[in-house]
């Protein structure tokens, strides 16, 4: 909402108070100006001037030369090529040494041989914007009234010596979508009179009901439907006044009676609409729910097909305009109207705003319409509005107003122990000081005991409930004045839950091992999401949004690695070909068509590297990230859990991943996660090097039961430990040959570690050798070499049956 | 043999003071001081002098052989501390060279600024509460009195799935579910931090997911003051101890009274910067009283209980507190960018 400080200047009395103290205050009372404008910004030495004379340039078929009288002692010669230039003209002229916006600053010139000194302006060329500006002066200089004086600051006829507050208007601030809302504010605001258009007629004998009837189909819909006949209008250019006005509101001036209409929303908050009732195709108004299919070419030259949903106006046969959203083109207003039917009416917000949100039409009227308006403001806005047509369009109003519905209903009325408007804010407010509060805001009060009565004024809808009050007292008084204090209800321990303690320890580990945190965009592309396989392969529905903004965005992710891969590559695209990143966040999965219920969501911890394990230095080879690398980290995960000895690794064949180089997480043996290295195929594609992955279900890991932490006796004896060198096929895995070696050498086998892998011609094709160090504690007691070498013993023995394992010799 | 023994001793010092190896020193101690050596010799030959002679010979002997012995020992002694010294001069590093970095990642700094304020609110008493970014029409709008139909439901622009699940537009349902799981017990006190998302097409100031964490503070007698109190806690903690807290009334569906939280410009204190855009205060959460309809509908009775809620965006935290210019930086994870919060 645009607010003309001049305008609002006519309600309130402002005097003492600058547009920016203004500005300050209402934002303080609510509602937020979020810009204060200066009209003539960039505008120097502007004046209002007389055309003497206008002749043809010598020299120039498309120029004048004009003498014109600045209120200097001499007039000054003026080159300008307006087509509407003419002698007898009052018009803005910018002098020799004037600036005007862009910092454009006027020089004396010679034009084809003849001397101009200054110029004669246009709008455009005063900053106005094109479309504003009113069309008869759209392609030359603009005409003052013949009233201004010669030689005065032209800046105040042109209403460029106008604020202009842009508030941030919200949903319920809606009684501050027009002047007279503004001015109740503001008068609150500055606790100053408010004085308001008092509209008077000169209607005709002829009663308006013996040209037009109303009938309304249903009330609840239409509380109010107010209709007046307007006679003998002359259509044409508004007066300066009315289109200053709503320039400065943002409104561009069409004509008299379009002007008006407008200006009278913009003053009463009251959508009007002007029907030409020559065009109007009957003498009686229906009002009623568009029949499904109906069709109706609205102003804008675009064919609605309405619904049953829809509030339509009608002929009594067919629609002439959708009820509160837009007029339709057969009956619009036009150069040779002569008689209009002017329309004030109350319709439902609910159903101006279903049918402004289906057919994507958002008009003035609808928005106001949705918002809620002043319900006693109807009658008034019409004879406004009439009034301004008599006076500005030579018009003869009718008598009366033709209408359904009462004029004026009371207002509502809200009561409340008083003494709640205190407990809520926690101030000690005197009932004086409350009372005071609701007139300067001109609701009705009283206190009546412990009982505050208030009645609320019909311009206010959005003030129901005591709740309400309380506020319209909070920000009348000041939240500056309500005190701090801390709450002195029972006290409550605050802390994390052991999932978001142990969430936070994860990224703690992460960064210690060198990964950066990102955070990722959720919504992906469906191919994406197909990337890579899923953890629970069997779950890779990605939940699809019903109306994406771009194919970019238009799936949930099932998966966070082709995001990170993103990652990834842009490091690369940039020389950075170090990368090490790790994110926690939610995946997403539907196990239905078309969702029913909220979709399965998941936390995961996922991971991405490529390049070397160190930055380079001084000291060492860099050493590449393989997938060690990767599972080193995941083992590090596991062990700060304590549940290194329940987790299992199997190779596994994924989509989207390396099939020799990818291994599945389990967890009690089930699946609980994947790493590896990406498909060496789909690396190529997505330009990427050799990168490693890993992504776990973080929430079933850190989920997982585990015993309670206790203390373990330090061994008083000393362990043993004894080497052990095993040649097997290439097939046989390690997993396996720990396996038969732990089960066979229990209790007394403690540790079992590799440290060795050995492969040469003297072991034969297919044959490895993996070296193992045991070590062998007794706590009861110090181990014999006799005992640990028959347990040794039997360990081998188990390799060597079970695993065709031979003792490298 | 008096000058005899005189003698032996000046050699023997002489080669013991030339030797350079411990090897030479036991050879010099072999040599003197051995069964055959000359002193030994000299000791033997004893019995042939007078008695008188022969406690002055033999104290003479004695006091050769130890001067010689302890030469030797200082010799040996000065030997290996010569050898440990250079060996030591030989191991010295050029201690200015890098040093070998164990490398650390980094938290992303939105997990910062989420992580101070849980904490912050967690010191107040508060728990943190989370619940599903893809979210029922019903908690993410209508259990917070945004009925179908609403125009404040204008005020977001929401990604929907069907028309009854849509991605959540802010972090309150979560506050709306946790209200209905205490059936209407008080208190309830808790931070609620997460994605959002919203129909905006991303720039320099907008972005179609980004980060809230909202508080709800829900118990008899809680009061717009208290709100204001803890927020001021929370501003001096979070941005400095002489900030100053400001309340302007605002309007959100779920609150009544709304309020809008500025706090005194951390950059210029109040005189008017680049930061506050010359206003001297920054807008930071906006706020309020619970509205009775969402209590009621949460299962609390509004005669009985009362509450605060309030919701910031920690990108906005983050942008304002370390000048970050463009939202988008948080979404495009340059390392370039996340190494600079290594201290946030």
């Amino acid at each position: 909402m645009y607010v003309s400080y001049n305008w609002l200047n006519e309600y309130v009395d402002l005097t003492g108070v600058t547009p920016q103290e203004l500005a300050e205050k209402i934002t303080k009372a609510g509602i937020e100006v979020e810009h204060v404008t200066f009209l003539g910004e960039g505008i120097r030495d502007v004046v209002v001037g007389y055309v003497e004379s206008c002749d043809r340039h010598p020299n120039a078929d498309k120029l004048n030369v004009c003498q014109v009288n600045i209120g200097a002692e001499e007039n000054v010669q003026i080159i300008c090529g307006a087509p509407n230039v003419a002698a007898g003209q009052k018009v803005v002229v910018a002098k020799v040494g004037a600036v005007l916006p862009g910092n454009f600053k006027i020089k004396k010139a010679k034009l084809r041989g003849e001397v101009s000194q200054g110029m004669i302006c246009s709008l455009q060329e005063l900053g106005i914007e094109d479309k504003f500006v009113p069309k008869e002066f759209a392609h030359g200089i603009y005409v003052l009234e013949e009233e201004a004086e010669v030689g005065a600051d032209a800046l105040p006829y042109l209403n460029l010596n106008d604020y202009v507050l842009e508030l941030d208007i919200l949903p319920n601030s809606a009684h501050c979508l027009n002047m007279i809302g503004v001015a109740y504010e503001v008068a609150s605001i500055l606790d100053r009179d408010i004085c308001l258009p008092k509209p008077e007629l000169h209607e005709s004998r002829v009663e308006a009901a013996s040209k037009v009837s109303i009938e309304v189909a249903d009330q609840d819909k239409v509380p109010f439907y107010g209709a007046r006949i307007v006679e003998g209008i002359k259509v044409g250019p508004s007066p300066r006044w009315l289109q200053q006005r709503l320039m400065a509101a943002g409104v561009r001036p069409i004509s008299n009676i379009v002007d008006i209409s407008n200006f009278v929303m913009l003053e009463y908050g009251q959508p009007l609409h002007t029907f030409d009732f020559d065009a109007f195709g009957s003498d009686r108004v229906l009002v009623r729910q568009a029949e499904e299919g109906e069709k109706l070419t609205t102003l804008d030259d675009t064919e609605r097909t309405l619904t049953s949903e829809d509030l339509v106006i009608t002929n009594g046969e067919k629609a002439v305009a959708i009820a509160g959203v837009m007029g339709g083109a057969d009956s619009e207003v036009s150069d040779t109207t002569q008689t209009v039917l002017l329309e004030s009416a109350i319709f439902d917000s609910l159903s101006i705003r279903r049918t402004s949100t289906r057919l994507g039409l958002r008009t003035d009227a609808s928005s106001r319409y949705e918002k809620g308006i002043d319900r006693n403001r109807a009658a008034d806005a019409a004879a406004r509005a009439a009034e301004l047509m008599e006076q500005l369009a030579g018009a003869t109003v009718l008598k009366g107003i033709v209408h359904e519905g009462a004029v004026e209903v009371p207002p509502s009325t809200i009561d409340m122990p008083w003494q709640k408007i205190n407990h809520v804010l926690g101030t000690q407010l005197l009932e004086e000081e409350i009372l005071s509060v609701f007139r300067r805001l001109r609701f009705g009060a009283k206190i009546e005991g412990d009982t505050l009565h208030v009645a609320v004024p019909t311009r206010r809808p959005d003030v129901t409930i005591p709740e309400d009050l309380v506020e319209e007292v909070g920000r009348t008084y000041g939240y500056d004045h309500v005190p701090a204090t801390l709450p002195e209800g029972s006290s409550t321990t605050g802390q994390l839950t052991d999932y978001q303690l142990k969430r936070r320890k994860v990224q703690r580990l992460m960064e210690g091992a060198g990964l950066y945190q990102t955070v990722t965009y959720s919504l992906t592309t469906e191919e994406k999401a197909h990337l890579i396989s899923s953890i629970d392969e069997q779950k890779h529905t990605p939940v699809r949004l019903a109306m994406p903004m771009s194919e970019e965005r238009a799936v949930l992710r099932v998966g966070l690695i082709p995001e990170l891969l993103e990652v990834v590559r842009y490091h690369l695209n940039r020389q950075m070909p170090n990368i090490k990143v790790f994110e926690m966040g939610r995946v997403f999965h539907a196990d239905e068509e078309t969702l029913t219920d909220l979709p399965e969501e998941k936390e995961h911890l996922v991971g991405a590297l490529t390049g070397t394990r160190e930055d380079s230095g001084w000291y060492s080879k860099q050493q590449a990230i393989d997938f060690f690398t990767v599972k080193g980290i995941i083992e590090r995960l596991f062990d700060a859990f304590d549940l290194t000895e329940r987790v299992s690794y199997e190779a596994a064949d994924r989509e989207g991943m390396h099939p020799g180089r990818t291994a599945n997480v389990l967890l009690d043996h089930v699946v609980v996660g994947f790493l590896g290295q990406i498909h060496p195929t789909l690396q190529n594609e997505l330009d990427l090097k050799e990168t490693y992955v890993f992504e776990l279900d973080i929430e079933t890991i850190l989920n997982a039961e585990n015993e309670a932490l206790s203390y373990t006796l330090l061994p008083r004896y000393p362990a043993m430990t004894r080497d052990i060198a095993l040649v097997v096929d290439e097939a046989i895995t390690s997993g396996q040959l720990v396996q038969v070696i732990k089960s066979t050498g229990a209790p007394l086998l403690k540790e079992v570690k590799l440290f060795d892998i050995y492969r040469g011609e003297s072991l034969g094709e297919g044959k490895k050798s993996m070296a193992y160090a045991l070590k062998y504690l007794d706590p009861e007691k110090t181990l014999t070499d006799k005992e640990v070498e028959k347990v040794h013993q039997k360990v081998l023995e188990a390799c060597e049956t079970q695993l065709g394992a031979v003792l490298r010799g | 043999m008096k000058d005899k023994l005189e003698a032996l001793k000046e050699e023997a010092l002489v080669a013991v003071q030339t030797a350079s190896e411990p090897k030479q020193l036991q050879d010099v101690k072999v040599k003197y001081l051995g069964k055959k050596g000359p002193i030994t010799e000299v000791l033997r030959g004893m019995g042939k002098l007078s008695a008188e002679e022969r406690p002055v010979i033999g104290q003479l002997a004695n006091d050769v052989r130890e001067a010689i012995q302890s030469a030797i020992t200082e010799k040996v002694e000065a030997l290996e501390k010569k050898k440990i010294e250079e060996r030591l001069a030989s191991e010295a590093v050029d201690v200015t060279l890098p040093g070998r970095m164990v490398q650390q990642g980094n938290h992303h700094p939105l997990t910062a600024v989420i992580e101070e304020i849980e904490d912050l609110f967690i010191g107040m008493g508060f728990s943190i509460a989370e619940g599903p970014e893809v979210e029922k029409d019903y908690y993410n709008f209508e259990a917070l009195n945004l009925p179908k139909d609403h125009p404040a439901r204008d005020m977001q622009d929401s990604f929907y799935i069907t028309e009854d699940i849509l991605l959540r537009t802010h972090t309150s349902p979560v506050q709306a579910r946790t209200m209905e799981k205490h059936h209407g017990q008080g208190p309830v006190k808790i931070i609620c931090p997460g994605k959002v998302y919203r129909r905006d097409t991303d720039d320099a100031t907008h972005s179609h997911q980004f980060m809230q964490i909202e508080g709800l503070y829900v118990d008899k007698n809680v009061r717009l003051s208290d709100l204001k109190g803890t927020l001021t806690v929370f501003a001096k903690k979070m941005f400095g101890e002489d900030r100053q807290i400001r309340l302007r009334p605002s309007f959100f569906p779920f609150t009544e009274p709304s309020v809008e939280m500025d706090i005194s410009c951390f950059r210029c204190g109040g005189e008017g910067c680049s930061v506050c855009k010359g206003t001297g205060w920054i807008e930071i959460l906006g706020s309020g009283m619970i509205h009775p309809n969402v209590l009621r509908m949460s299962g609390f009775d509004p005669e009985v209980y009362t509450g605060f809620a309030f919701g910031m965006g920690p990108e906005r935290i983050a942008m304002l507190k370390y000048g970050i210019d463009d939202i988008r930086q948080f979404y495009t994870n340059d390392q370039r960018f996340l190494e600079q919060f290594k201290r946030a």
